[in-house]
């Protein structure tokens, strides 16, 4: 099966999640998150979030406890970077999560 | 038939050939012009932005810093459904290549007038193919004109090619030759051109309540999309643009048939024909200088030379199997050229000894360069140089390397 069933003559596309492929492919580093830092979750109040309003790819989800969508995070770190309480630790792909951080 | 159905039939009247690009893209109805002055090619945004101002044409006319803007505002109109126009000459053409290739890879049927200018270095700003010949890769349709009338019916025609291909036309015509020589030119009412030319319908649908990405970066491999399709990759959709030009010579003559029905000047073959049926010599020639090379023919006739000339109308698609019929049983094929492929030979010489290639012909192959940066293209050199190839071909000598080229040198 071809890719003619598309039936499109130039690129053509509708806005949707997932819309550019599975973009955490790309990744070379993983964020993990340790809840325990986190200032959302130590409060357990909608505060804080500056990972969720940095992300340019929009992948951390805006909840208690604060996640990350995996399959489309590329990896750019800059949550880890923007973290005030440093909760957030950027994982090489390949390696274990450290002891302790709490998971994603 | 009383005297006002007469005036109707036949409006003749003298234009330049910007003039006629100018009246040709009116009656197409075109909704949004963007262009930027460049000698020759000057007077079609003058003249379109008068009838814009007088009122006569319901368009925007979009004043824009440079061409690459000038096709970067039609693209994008035609995007949302507009009818859109552009013109432009030499060093502007080439100001526009990329968006030239963005047009036609986004599948927006633009129509474009190329003046056609020499390009610098050193600057000229007279006559050669150069500059169109220079963007023949860029996915666009290209079709040359001999005359103004040609540049007019033609730029109406490709309206229609181009919205049924969805692939963007160049109207090609000789700077100062024709753009700024008059002839009489037989201007159709507004009313048969739209009984001509359907209204535009866009393949790209840009809408609120159901929002589309077009052309967004598009990686090697083909894709499922949200819906789970899989979409085309960068090369499928580079696969159908070629598909479409390759099938677009059809829709080109069916089109030029329908024209030719509709105001009594046919446009049904790819190329020109000038008593080519018993010729066993071919000039072949495009644009204004296949004009020329009529003449040349029939002094060449009166010589006792079997002489014919195969006027190119259509460069790309290049139309290889018509070629091919015409020309297998030539004994000489004389291509001139108003450009050159430097380190190689003319483009239109190119071409037909591709097409030829693995046909049962032996015809021998001769290329000239003529006519750059505005030099005289006078009958007499064609004739002489017809003569020159016949009398090589009694010496034996066949296919040459390079090309020959007429001048002082």
């Amino acid at each position: 099966m071809g890719t003619r069933e598309c039936r499109h003559i130039c690129d053509e596309s509708s806005p949707g999640i997932g819309e550019a492929g599975r973009t955490g492919e790309w990744r070379n580093a993983f964020p993990v998150i340790n809840q325990e830092k986190c200032v959302v979750t130590k409060r357990n109040k909608l505060t804080c979030f500056l990972c969720w309003l940095y992300c340019p790819d929009a992948v951390v989800r805006k909840e208690i406890p604060v996640s990350i969508d995996l399959e489309y995070c590329k990896g750019c770190g800059i949550c880890a970077q923007v973290c005030p309480a440093q909760a957030i630790t950027m994982v090489n792909e390949g390696e274990s999560c450290l002891e302790g951080t709490g998971g994603i | 038939m009383d005297g006002k159905e007469r005036r109707r039939k036949t409006d003749v009247q003298m234009l330049d050939g910007n003039q006629a690009g100018a009246i040709g893209a009116k009656l197409s109805r075109v909704q949004v012009i963007a262009a930027y002055p460049i000698t020759p090619q000057t007077p079609v945004t003058e003249k379109l932005s008068e009838f814009v101002e007088k009122g006569e044409l319901n368009a925007e006319y979009i004043a824009v810093e440079g061409e690459h803007s000038a096709l970067a505002v039609c693209a994008s109109a035609s995007m949302v459904g507009a009818r859109t126009f552009t013109a432009s000459s030499a060093h502007g053409l080439a100001y526009m290549h990329e968006m030239l290739h963005w047009t036609a890879g986004a599948r927006l049927p633009v129509v474009l007038a190329c003046v056609n200018r020499a390009i610098g270095a050193p600057w000229n700003v007279l006559n050669d193919q150069q500059d169109s010949i220079s963007q023949r890769d860029t996915g666009w349709i290209q079709i040359y004109a001999r005359n103004n009338q040609e540049i007019l019916d033609s730029i109406i025609q490709a309206y229609k090619i181009a919205e049924m291909v969805y692939v963007p036309v160049m109207v090609c015509y000789d700077g100062y030759v024709l753009s700024h020589t008059e002839m009489p030119v037989d201007v159709p009412s507004q009313g048969s051109v739209d009984k001509f030319l359907p209204p535009y319908k866009p393949h790209t649908i840009l809408d609120p309540s159901s929002p589309r990405n077009y052309n967004l970066v598009t990686l090697a491999n083909p894709r499922a999309n949200t819906q789970g399709i899989l979409c085309h990759g960068y090369m499928e959709l580079r696969f159908l643009l070629q598909e479409a030009l390759q099938n677009s010579r059809e829709t080109i003559v069916s089109v030029g048939q329908e024209f030719g029905e509709m105001f009594g000047r046919g446009y049904d073959n790819t190329y020109w024909d000038f008593r080519l049926d018993d010729a066993d010599i071919v000039i072949v020639a495009m644009g204004s200088l296949a004009m020329e090379a009529m003449v040349a023919s029939k002094q060449l006739r009166e010589k006792g030379h079997k002489v014919g000339v195969l006027g190119l109308r259509v460069f790309r698609p290049f139309p290889k199997s018509d070629l091919v019929r015409a020309l297998r049983k030539s004994r000489v094929v004389v291509v001139f050229d108003k450009d050159i492929s430097y380190g190689s030979e003319g483009a239109v010489c190119s071409e037909i000894k591709a097409a030829l290639y693995g046909i049962d012909t032996t015809a021998m192959i001769r290329n000239y360069i003529v006519g750059l940066g505005g030099r005289d293209v006078k009958a007499r050199d064609l004739v002489d140089a017809v003569e020159k190839a016949v009398m090589l071909l009694g010496q034996g000598a066949l296919n040459v390397e390079y090309p020959e080229w007429i001048c002082q040198i």
